[in-house]
Formats: structure tokens, sequence, C-alpha cells
């Protein structure tokens, strides 16, 4: 469960103000809005990786946000991988073995002693996500995950985020791209400017959008 | 040449020892504050980047004077009796070394801060894991702060001499030998000392960088 209330955020030129959210456990949240709407500013207060000006977040259960940068650490593809288990306690033969299956489905298994710095950036996207997958967290926080991917990284990385949601887990996914934001997302959430526009069913928002301004920026007008 | 083989090694030993014990020291104090203030904000540091900075060019005659006067038998911690030991030499390459280690440190980590922080932090470790994560991954350029802060004790001069007073076979070290055989016109002498500091500088460096590159 995320319930926040009143957050604001303030930066120079820029404010983010949203009033009271709840995203119920299971749910897969999408956030779309142009550059600078706040996106990823929400998102990494909803995470609590930054405190608001005003306002509060609960956040229930074990959360892991992943970064656009995909950053990577200078060890082995496997060490990397298994970063996040040991950073948990989990010792570092344990942490392997629960990381192993992980990376012979996202097809990282021939490369697990390769420095991890010199993945493409499709593979840095799909190890950051195994990473997060292997702590078994009960939310998602992802910005940007399949940004600058050709369409079949894309298709894999969107795969594992299914069966994520489908084992149950809440994601927050921010995206440009608004085909995958109504692909993946049962609720959408439409950010511009530092305001909440709309929120809806996914379906709904991209299909019968209530706000002027959301349905002009879902038919690709420009709304900035 | 006029020195034994025997004092060469014993005063080869001698350098080591002091320059290495040194590097320990001001490493123990230099790294944990050179990730700290490197994790910082800009804001946080910049005071402190300026000194440490600034520091890298502490002329060694200068900190040697100082510790003169802080050992010597008049001054405040002249009941100590260090003046003209190792032990003193080993303070004042210290502080030699302190922002060599520190500010290389500083500058090393300053660069992956703010992607570690976000990835560690963003998996659920906390603050304590950043830093140490920042210094292991930092380790490459650490490596090369630590060789310039061995480097910076073990071929300093001006204050092993005030410090130490360049006694044989108690204080003597490598750069003070080198400085007495020269005066003596020993020149052989003097250069095979310059070979052998050289030669372990370079072995030095050596097992830290083999160290460093360790995945």
């Amino acid at each position: 469960m995320i319930r926040s209330e009143g957050l604001v955020r303030r930066y120079p030129g820029f404010e983010l103000a949203v009033e009271a959210l709840e995203v119920p456990p299971g749910r897969f949240v999408t956030v779309i809005g142009p550059s600078g709407a706040g996106k990823s500013t929400l998102l990494r207060l909803l995470a609590g990786l930054e405190r608001p000006d005003r306002g509060r977040v609960e956040l229930g259960g074990r959360a892991v946000f992943l970064d656009q940068d995909r950053t990577v650490l200078e060890r082995s593809v496997l060490a990397n991988a298994t970063f996040g288990l040991e950073l948990a306690g989990v010792r570092r033969r344990e942490a392997e073995r629960r990381v192993r299956p992980w990376l012979e489905r996202v097809g990282l298994a021939e490369k697990l002693t390769q420095p991890a710095v010199s993945l493409s950036g499709g593979e840095r996207a799909r190890l950051a996500l195994v990473r997060a997958l292997a702590i078994e967290p009960d939310v998602l926080f992802l910005d940007e995950p399949t940004q600058a991917l050709d369409p079949g990284h894309v298709d894999r990385v969107e795969g594992l985020l299914r069966e994520a949601h489908g084992q149950g887990r809440t994601i927050v996914l921010v995206t440009h791209n608004l085909y995958q934001a109504r692909r993946l997302g049962q609720e959408t959430w439409f950010l511009l400017g530092g305001r909440l526009v709309e929120r809806a069913p996914s379906e709904r928002l991209f299909d019968r959008p209530r706000e002027a301004l959301t349905r002009a920026y879902v038919a690709g007008e420009m709304v900035y | 040449m006029t020195l034994a083989w025997a004092e060469v090694g014993e005063i080869a030993a001698r350098s080591l020892g002091v320059a290495g014990a040194a590097t320990l020291l001001a490493a123990l104090f230099g790294l944990p504050l050179g990730v700290w203030l490197g994790s910082r904000p800009r804001r946080g540091r910049m005071g402190a980047q300026v000194v440490l900075y600034a520091g890298m060019g502490l002329p060694p005659v200068v900190v040697g004077l100082l510790f003169y006067f802080l050992l010597s038998r008049s001054g405040p911690l002249g009941g100590l009796g260090l003046l003209f030991t190792p032990l003193a030499m080993v303070l004042a390459e210290a502080v030699l070394a302190f922002p060599m280690i520190a500010g290389f440190t500083l500058a090393a980590v300053r660069v992956r801060a703010e992607g570690v922080r976000r990835l560690v932090r963003g998996l659920g470790g906390s603050e304590r894991q950043v830093l140490v994560t920042l210094l292991w991954e930092s380790r490459r350029p650490i490596v090369a702060a630590l060789a310039a802060g061995f480097g910076a004790a073990i071929s300093e001069v001006g204050a092993a001499t005030i410090v130490g007073g360049d006694i044989r076979f108690h204080t003597r070290v490598l750069t003070t030998a080198v400085v007495l055989e020269t005066r003596k016109g020993e020149l052989e002498s003097a250069l095979a000392l310059g070979a052998v500091l050289l030669g372990v500088t370079l072995i030095v460096t050596a097992i830290l960088v083999v160290w460093g590159e360790r995945r």
C-alpha cells in the first residue's frame, strides 16, 4: 500500500504539488507526462528517497526504486546481480544461488564473469531489473526502465514486469511511452507542470479522458 | 661506494617503515574523510575541499618546523620526548600524506557519489552502505591516492631532517642519507641510495596497483 497526502516539493522555478494519492497492494500504476512534469520527483517522494517540503507518504512493505540511469558497479555481472540481496544481509553464496535462474531467464547467464560496465544498454536494463526483482520487493518504483531500448529488449523487460505484477507486487512505472503506459497499467496518472491533471483506470484515461489537457496529450498534441 | 650494503638495507628498511606507517596513519583518517566529503553536496564540502587541495602543496620544511616547535623540550608536547625519533618522523610525514589521500579520495568519490547513492538507497540500503560501496567502487583511484600519499612521505627530506635529525642507525632514512652523502662528495653512494629509494617506491606502488585491480 502506498498512501500520500498533500505532497509539495519545491525546486528553483518548479513546484510539485499533488493532493491525496493511494495505491492498493498489487496495483500496476503507470505515470505519464512530458519532461519536467515532475514524474521522477513524485516517484522519488513516494519511494521515500526524497523528503517533501510538505505532506507525507506512507509506504507499506519492502520497496525498491529503479533509476533510469541503470547504474552498474565496477564488478562482474553476477556480483552486480547479487548486490541488492547482499545489501539486505544475504550471504554471497546464497545470493548467487538465488540470482542465477533470473540471469538465465534474461539471457545473461553466459556473461556472469564479465564486467558489468561492458554490457549494452539493454543488458544493463535487464541486469538492473534482476538485481531489483531478486530482492522480492513488495513495491517496485521504476523510472523509465525501457528508455532507449529496442523493441526486443522492451518486450523482455515488460515480460518481467508483467510476471512481477502477476506475483502480486505493486508497481509504479514512469514512462514517456504512452503505448507502454496503456499496455501495462491498470491505472494511469497524467502529470503536467507539477500537477496531477488526471488519474483513472488506464483504459479509460486513454480512451475517454475527462480533462482537455489529458485528451490533448494522449492525442499527441503539444500541451507544454 | 663507502657505505656498506648492510647499512643501506637498514636505512631503506627504516624509510619503508616510517613512510609506510605515515601513509597508514594518514589513510586511517584521510580515507573516511575523503569518502564522507565526496559524498556530500557541493555546498557542504567546498571549504574543506579548498583546504585539502591547498594542503597538497604543504612545504615539508614548514611541517617539520611546526613539529619541531611542538616536540622540542620547551614545546607543548616536549614532555613526550619524541623529537629526533622515528615516531616524530611518522607524524610529520603523515601530515604531508594526509591531504593527498583525503583530497584524491574526495575527487574520486565525488564523481560516483550520486549514482551509487541512488542505487544503494533505491535497493533499500542504508547511508552507511552507501559510504562502504563508494569506498569499494572508488578503490582504483583510491590506490592512486595512497600511492601519492606514500610518495609524498617517502620522498620528503625537509621534515625528516628537522624532526628526525638524520641520526645514524636511529633516524637516518634514504632521503636524508642522499643529502648527507652528496654533501660529503660521495656521489656513488648518493646515487646508489637514490636508486634504492626509487626501487622501494616502485615496488610499493606496484603492490598497491595490483591490489586495486583485483575484481
